[in-house]
């Protein structure tokens, strides 16, 4: 990272820009003037060979104004006062008319919760392309029938900077970094793929010994092979028992997004007006929690300056919280979560998860599992889908099997499980003590914008779920 | 415009070449966007934004690698530069990426492909569209609230330019109007919206139309019931139909096509839709949402068949993937971060020769599905499986809303056994008219007997 990125373009000192962003907010009820740097890299390997390998630096400032329920939203990606001149006038022109009382600050954050490392550089090039040519040896030496394997490692850093009107900025760097691997195998005409990702906040180094992407490499063959033996899903209504960890993206469609702050402000989710009502089955608790150390969802302040924290949603199945960005708390007459989040200073902040899951319950998994006559057992998913206003939501299955008389039998195909998400959270009757999280590959979009999420829960039991195969 | 030096893209190829690149492409792209919410008849939300970004793809031999950056300092662009050398000169060399050769440039065509209208909207025009949408879709009987409404309006330029000469710039305009209604009552809510999208100002749908269009379909939804499991066949309306060729592009990329990727690998050549189905992409059509005479690569676009009558004759290809499957590229490379890859621009899917009512006519019991939901699809396998709402189709006639029901079946068995009606309209940038798939399995209400012995709590 270029030290000239490094104090952008010397705003973070530059009383000119004190004044801009103070005359550009003075009337208004909140905002703010996020600065962002971002370097990512990415490689990837397929075909045997490196198929690309990029860089990419972003970089640019957003400019917030919000007065009542109006938000002005301005950005360009230079530090140019030029342009910042030109972005408070655009706010000001918005808001003209309008005034406001200024709002409470955000606290100042204790501790962090991942290292302060640039997972870009720790590595080098050179040495990351050995290691994308040695997971591809290893993957096609370990099975015959695996004729093609697709490698992909990224890294990236972003430096945030949010300077609000006489007060300290609220700086941090947030890295990233994934790592994941597809195989795909033929056997006896069939053709069928496996995969599986590991990613967080880390650096490269500290995650790659050989054992870790060995068993990642085996991970995803062995998920080929199992889909290899998948027969067709059976289609229709059948009692369905979740796996730990990944299948949590049940949850952040059911009940996520439906509790996030602007959809139940506007009247726009199936649980507005629902707190301390029942609204899933007793034992079953949701919290979001974006206090995990080291994990791709985390972080130490959101994108408002609002330290994350632990926000329990659901307790026992009773609604206690929502997801609060500012805006949405203070015309709620909430308190922020530490939940408003942005893609980059390119879009103006709203309520978004962080690590959303379900807390560990009393049972037993092989206990759920034998306690199912006829149904399925799903251990892995692509992701999901949400329509906040009905609680209908999807949700795709990767890897999953067939359960009779409580003992696991035939691997099926992947089918998507739709459900309606109050219905499906009553019907959550045993919760296991198996909590897992994922393993850090998730995106959660919502109207356009990406952040980096986390997800999990422990085995549960669906008394009935819809799943669409095709028998 | 932004004020970024126009000799900015040429000044980075002979920085790029001086710095030890033996070919270099560069690529300036810069964007302004005016976008205005509105809900309950006020103002929501006003976003201006000014964005610029440049990518550059260097080859040093045979090896090459690509960055892009939106910090466009002299400073940041020699970093960038010498990165993207440094990254390539470490790579191995990759027998199949390349520069388009000189001779085989685009050059610009006499045509006009319009694709950037001189109307403009300021923020205010645009809140009034957004109000009027709004206030259209609250005016339909059994609306009760909306999710709000939208406008905007952005300009963008788009500068390619490589160290063979090549030097191709493209200018473009996009208008948008969109809401979304709210019906129903209690914890039965439904939702349902529409949106226009033009290049020209005068082709965007109006906005009070879009608006009670949003609101009818909300109002069409409320009692929504799901369907016994079955299988019956399926009509896609022409709102969602294209999500079917979205999956068919996918496995019609060559970059699929060369990792043994793709379902429809072993069927260049071979019948895949029943006789008289085209399926065509058009880079050229005058206000095109996607059109454009030069791809990401430089090479002139063309008119492409990718199925005739039926028959699977080419993937869509760039330079590398081309090479790779001894073919030539037919003008379908997109830019990515890292380099191109081959996909559509304005793709469909002809019409067919029967009305929408046709189609239906002789279904007794079928699902008319109007949207679909989740990720479901395999384009390894084909493999389909998505959430649908929609609509009974009983004797012929569309009837009572259903919901929460998914549709199944392999992407192979769909395309062999699929009808296209009549009313195809170009709306999306990748269209398609109403679409009849013969059979697929629809998962809803539990099949008769089935049961379990577990006790049901609550």
């Amino acid at each position: 990272m270029s030290s000239a990125n490094f104090d952008f373009g010397g705003w973070l000192e530059s009383a000119r820009v004190g004044r801009i962003l103070n005359d550009a907010l003075r009337d208004a009820d909140d905002g703010e003037l996020y600065l962002q740097t971002s370097q990512s890299e990415r490689l990837s390997f397929g075909d045997g060979r490196l198929l690309g390998a990029s860089f990419g630096i972003s970089q640019g400032f957003g400019l917030r104004s919000i007065c009542g329920d109006l938000v002005a939203y301005a950005h360009a990606n230079k530090f140019d006062e030029a342009a910042l001149g030109r972005a408070a006038d655009a706010v000001r022109l918005a808001q003209r008319g309008r005034t406001g009382s200024w709002d409470v600050s955000p606290p100042r954050k204790k501790r962090p919760h991942y290292a302060d490392v640039n997972p870009v550089d720790s590595i080098s090039f050179e040495a990351k392309l050995d290691l994308l040519s040695s997971i591809d040896a290893y993957a096609r030496s370990k099975d015959p029938r695996i004729f093609q394997v697709g490698v992909s490692v990224s890294g990236s850093q972003k430096l945030v900077n949010i300077l609000r009107p006489g007060e300290q900025s609220f700086s941090e760097r947030r890295s990233n970094f994934s790592l994941g691997v597809t195989v795909t195998a033929r056997e006896k005409g069939r053709t069928e793929s496996g995969h599986k990702g590991i990613g967080g906040r880390y650096r490269l180094e500290d995650v790659l010994a050989e054992e870790v992407w060995h068993s990642i490499v085996d991970e995803a063959i062995r998920q080929a092979d199992v889909n290899l033996r998948s027969v067709d899903a059976p289609a229709g209504a059948y009692a369905v028992v979740l796996g730990p960890g990944w299948p949590g993206v049940m949850l952040h469609e059911a009940v996520g997004h439906g509790l996030e702050g602007d959809a139940i402000r506007k009247d726009a989710s199936v649980y507005a007006g629902r707190l301390g009502q029942q609204v899933a089955a007793p034992g079953v608790t949701v919290v979001d929690n974006g206090t995990l150390p080291h994990k791709r969802g985390s972080m130490n302040f959101d994108d408002e300056g609002t330290p994350t924290q632990e926000t329990v949603l659901i307790e026992d199945g009773r609604l206690v919280a929502y997801m609060q960005d500012r805006l949405n708390a203070r015309l709620m007459g909430q308190t922020p979560t530490g939940n408003g989040r942005r893609q980059s200073y390119a879009s103006a902040p709203m309520p978004r998860m962080t690590n959303t899951y379900m807390r560990e319950g009393k049972y037993d998994p092989n206990e759920i599992l034998a306690s199912v006559r006829e149904g399925i057992y799903a251990v892995d998913f692509g992701g999901g889908q949400v329509d906040t206003i009905s609680g209908n939501f999807v949700f795709s299955c990767r890897e999953a099997y067939r359960i009779r008389n409580g003992v696991l039998q035939e691997p099926i195909k992947g089918a998507t499980l739709i459900g309606n998400g109050p219905e499906a959270m009553r019907r959550i009757s045993m919760v296991g003590n198996d909590l897992a999280l994922d393993d850090g590959i998730a995106t959660c979009g919502k109207e356009g914008q990406d952040v980096l999420v986390g997800v999990g829960q422990p085995t549960i039991r669906l008394d009935e779920i819809t799943i669409g195969g095709t028998q | 415009m932004s004020a970024d030096p126009p000799e900015l893209i040429e000044r980075t190829l002979e920085l790029s070449r001086k710095e030890g690149a033996s070919e270099v492409e560069a690529l300036l792209q810069q964007t302004l966007v005016t976008s205005v919410g509105c809900r309950n008849g006020t103002l929501e939300k006003v976003e201006s934004a000014e964005s610029s970004g440049l990518s550059i793809r260097v080859f040093v031999g045979r090896r090459s690698a690509s960055a892009s950056t939106s910090d466009l300092g002299r400073e940041a662009v020699r970093a960038l530069v010498r990165r993207a050398i440094a990254m390539a000169a470490a790579s191995p060399e990759d027998p199949f990426s390349e520069l388009t050769p000189a001779s085989e440039l685009a050059r610009k065509p006499e045509m006009d492909l319009q694709t950037c209208d001189t109307a403009s909207l300021t923020p205010a025009e645009l809140l009034e569209m957004a109000e009027a949408a709004e206030a259209a879709a609250i005016s339909v009987k059994g609306v009760v609230a909306t999710r709000g409404a939208g406008a905007s309006f952005s300009e963008s330029r788009y500068r390619l330019a490589t160290s063979n000469g090549f030097v191709g710039e493209q200018a473009g305009s996009l208008f948008s109007v969109g809401c979304g209604a709210i019906a129903g009552s209690g914890g039965s809510r439904v939702s349902d919206g529409d949106s226009s999208n033009s290049v020209y100002l005068g082709d965007l749908g109006a906005p009070a139309l879009v608006g009670k269009t949003a609101g009818e379909r909300a109002v069409a939804r409320v009692g929504g019931r799901r369907m016994t499991t079955g299988r019956v066949p399926v009509v896609f309306d022409a709102r969602v139909s294209n999500s079917l060729l979205g999956h068919l592009a996918g496995a019609l990329s060559g970059a699929a096509v060369v990792k043994g990727s793709s379902f429809l690998q072993m069927k260049l050549g071979c019948r895949v839709f029943p006789e008289s189905i085209d399926l065509i992409d058009d880079p050229l059509r005058a206000r095109g949402l996607r059109s454009r005479w030069f791809d990401g690569e430089g090479v002139a676009t063309r008119r492409v068949a990718l199925v005739q009558d039926g028959i699977l004759t080419t993937w869509f290809l760039d330079r590398a993937t081309a090479k790779q499957l001894n073919l030539r590229t037919n003008g379908q490379a997109n830019r990515t971060g890292a380099g191109t890859t081959p996909g559509p621009s304005n793709f469909y899917l002809a019409a067919g020769d029967h009305t929408p009512q046709e189609l239906l006519s002789d279904i007794k019991y079928g699902l008319y599905v109007t949207a679909v939901m989740g990720q479901g699809v395999n384009g390894l396998t084909g493999s389909y499986s998505r959430g649908a709402t929609g609509f009974l189709i009983e004797n012929g006639e569309i009837t009572v809303p259903v919901k929460e029901v998914t549709i199944a079946s392999n992407l192979l068995e769909m395309f062999g056994n699929l009808t296209p009606a009549d009313d195809l309209e170009f709306r999306y940038g990748i269209d398609a008219p109403t679409v009849r798939i013969d059979e697929m399995t629809v998962a809803g209400s539990r099949p008769p007997v089935r049961e379990d012995s577990k006790q049901q709590t609550t």
